[in-house]
């Protein structure tokens, strides 16, 4: 299959290469009439999927609401460690865009795909599948730690899920995105990678070169843009020419759609038609819109904006969309529901617990993973 | 053994690890259907075709974080600087993933790549393109930085540098590329990273130049010979690790050191060899470390001020004579 596909793309990369020698002189010809373009741009409004026709059933359902509440919970309990100082740094929350994490980790093949994505990344990790005591004892700076304490709310890392990090730097790991999907390309292993980032990155350059690099070299990635409003306090309009986003795509050839990611039926929807592109060497531009119902960081009381543009996006709130659809159609209980939240707060207690328990990373590994090289001489 | 320019032995390595090892490419501005800009993969599109040596756009940041994120996902990326001044254009991607990613991760993805290029001024391009980036790299710990002087010792640490499982910044004189030398056909010929290299024995001075400085130090030691005066040359080859203990072995020998360096001079390898020679051979010197390094301005374009800028033969020979009380 992958080889058919190889040839395939080889095919089309010679017809491209061909096109363009002959494209050079048509190129140089300047028309006498205005140039005009259509584009089409897919949309995945909230409400519109049912989840049979996502081939969800009860018990899925009641996965994925679990999944996105143990995000809620989780960074509701880690908001008051903060607070408490047991953890430090920066703590940029993911509350209020759980259906993006989870509609997207629904739709790969965790551990065989990849994902990377910026700072705010707990909620993909959890939706990923990695455990609660792990992601707070990172929080806490502790040994048991998904990165060993070495990288904390920014960097959770978790090689065996195939999640290539939390990253610092606005923009900086959209290349990195770019060459994961490269070598899943290039090893012909199946595999996508998707690869988020927020509004703010889209005025970093590395984005413009990555989506470039992707579609000239025609990578299985598809770049998901989760636009939530506002870049640290700087709203997408103060900040973009162009704020539509899913727009951007169209200068890369690519094919670009924006979606609801207050629904996350929207979002699987979306996703799962854009990776089994991506499968196909098609890479894409998913605009996602969503949006934190906390400030940027912990540090930031969010008075860019009002109370009422709050209160009217929490209606929209994707935990309790998933619950009234469930209640709607019968597929659970208030009670049953109830139980879930009361076991998931559990999890989440019992991982305070683990963090708190786990020790300090031992001063020695402070050398320890700098180099692959086992004798490298540090100097003292 | 063959004689071979320097530009061919590192397409040699190249080429060699290539076969070896069917995770390693090659990637960069005009490193395929052009040739490379310096002809350093010249052939190699045809050998290895498109899927292995891949042009780029112009486009650093976006092809070195590319290399970065191969590395992580398991392969090993050879990535091309048409010039390493043009590096800083991708600096964030070097310096905080290729460096920290490892460290941040906890020690679970490991970023086997080499971003390999011409360093250093080479004629009169002026201050754009003429940066030494040596100690700008070695600051960070994560990266592995390697300046060879010589054909044979690029081939052999070009391939140590694809081999290692850290990522490497692998520095080559722009104006060295047409240099000859022998140059070992063996496959497996590899020059450890971090071993410095001995090239001439002396009593009376130690003499410590990378890459292209290394034969100004030679040309040093041969007009201080006919003058009776024997110097000790060391060629660290590699930056990061820095073998200080060859160096100190030679210092404790010759009890003086002139370091030759094309960098500027302000917080630069010079700067960091001398303040380790004081440390750790302190009772040792008969003399104050000197330095020589281009001077502490950008880089001019007009001739002769650009062979002013440049560390001399003379300026060197004179530095020399000094640390040995001569005169």
């Amino acid at each position: 299959m992958a080889s058919k596909t190889r040839k395939k793309q080889q095919a089309t990369q010679v017809d491209q290469a061909a096109s363009q020698a002959n494209g050079q002189a048509v190129q140089l010809q300047v028309p006498s009439k205005p140039i005009h373009f259509e584009q089409t741009f897919e949309t995945y409004p909230a409400g519109a999927y049912t989840h049979e026709e996502l081939g969800l059933s009860r018990e899925d359902l009641l996965a994925i609401y679990r999944n996105m509440l143990l995000q809620r919970r989780f960074e509701e309990r880690a908001a008051q460690m903060y607070g408490k100082q047991k953890i430090a740094g920066f703590l940029h929350l993911y509350i209020g865009e759980e259906a993006v994490s989870t509609g997207a980790a629904w739709s790969i093949k965790i551990g065989h795909d990849s994902v990377i994505t910026a700072y705010r990344d707990h909620g993909i990790a959890l939706a990923l599948g990695m455990t609660a005591n792990e992601c707070m004892a990172e929080l806490f700076g502790k040994i048991d730690g998904c990165s060993r304490g070495k990288g904390g709310s920014m960097h959770f890392f978790k090689a065996e899920k195939k999640f290539f990090g939390g990253h610092g730097i606005v923009g900086g790991h959209v290349p990195l995105g770019v060459g994961i999907a490269f070598a899943h390309k290039y090893k012909e292993d199946g595999g996508v990678c998707l690869t988020f980032f927020g509004d703010g990155a889209m005025g970093q350059g590395t984005v413009h070169e990555s989506m470039n690099l992707a579609a000239l070299y025609k990578l299985p990635i598809v770049f998901i843009i989760e636009n939530n409003q506002y870049a640290m306090g700087t709203a997408v309009w103060r900040a973009f020419a162009n704020t539509e986003f899913y727009r951007y795509a169209a200068n890369y050839n690519m094919p670009g759609a924006l979606v609801d990611g207050m629904d996350v039926f929207s979002v699987m929807k979306a996703l799962r038609k854009y990776v089994a592109l991506a499968r196909e060497y098609q890479p894409s531009v998913l605009e996602v819109r969503t949006y934190r119902y906390r400030g940027h960081s912990m540090s930031d009381p969010a008075k860019y904006r009002t109370k009422e543009e709050l209160e009217a996006k929490k209606k929209e709130d994707p935990i309790i969309r998933l619950k009234s659809y469930m209640l709607q159609h019968g597929l659970s209980t208030n009670e049953e529901l109830d139980a879930i939240d009361d076991d998931v707060k559990k999890e989440v207690q019992a991982s305070v617990e683990f963090a708190e328990k786990s020790p300090y990373p031992p001063l020695e590994s402070i050398y320890e993973d700098v180099y692959a090289q086992p004798d490298y001489p540090f100097l003292a | 053994m063959a004689i071979m320019q320097f530009r061919e032995a590192i397409r040699a390595a190249m080429i060699e690890e290539m076969e070896r090892d069917e995770r390693v490419f090659l990637i960069g501005e005009e490193v395929g259907q052009y040739d490379g800009a310096y002809k350093v993969s010249e052939g190699m599109l045809k050998r290895f075709g498109p899927k292995r040596v891949i042009d780029t756009p112009i486009s650093e940041a976006g092809f070195a974080g590319l290399g970065i994120g191969a590395a992580m996902n398991g392969l090993r990326p050879i990535v091309e600087f048409m010039t390493f001044n043009f590096s800083f254009v991708a600096f964030d991607q070097l310096v905080n993933n290729a460096a920290k990613i490892r460290y941040m991760s906890g020690g679970q993805f490991k970023i086997p790549i080499v971003f390999r290029g011409p360093n250093g001024a080479a004629g009169q391009l002026a201050a754009t393109h003429s940066t030494s980036v040596e100690s700008i790299y070695s600051y960070f710990p994560g990266l592995k930085v390697v300046a060879p002087s010589n054909p044979d010792d690029a081939k052999g640490l070009l391939k140590s540098a694809i081999r290692d499982d850290d990522p490497v910044i692998f520095l080559e004189s722009e104006l060295m590329y047409s240099m000859r030398g022998e140059v070992n056909e063996d496959p497996e010929y590899l020059i450890p990273l971090g071993k410095a290299r001995i090239a001439r024995e002396g009593e009376d001075v130690t003499i410590v130049a990378h890459s292209k400085s290394y034969w100004i130090a030679l040309e040093v030691a041969d007009r201080l010979a006919e003058e009776g005066y024997s110097a000790e040359v060391i060629d660290p080859r590699t930056i990061r690790p820095f073998d200080f203990d060859t160096v100190v072995q030679s210092i404790k020998k010759t009890n003086r050191c002139v370091i030759i360096d094309e960098s500027n001079p302000f917080a630069s390898v010079s700067s960091e060899v001398a303040f380790q020679i004081q440390q750790r051979a302190f009772d040792y010197l008969d003399a104050p470390v000197l330095r020589v390094t281009a001077k502490d301005t950008p880089a001019p374009y007009a001739k002769n001020l650009i062979e002013y800028y440049m560390p001399s033969v003379d300026a060197a020979y004179e530095a020399c004579k000094k640390v040995m009380y001569v005169d």
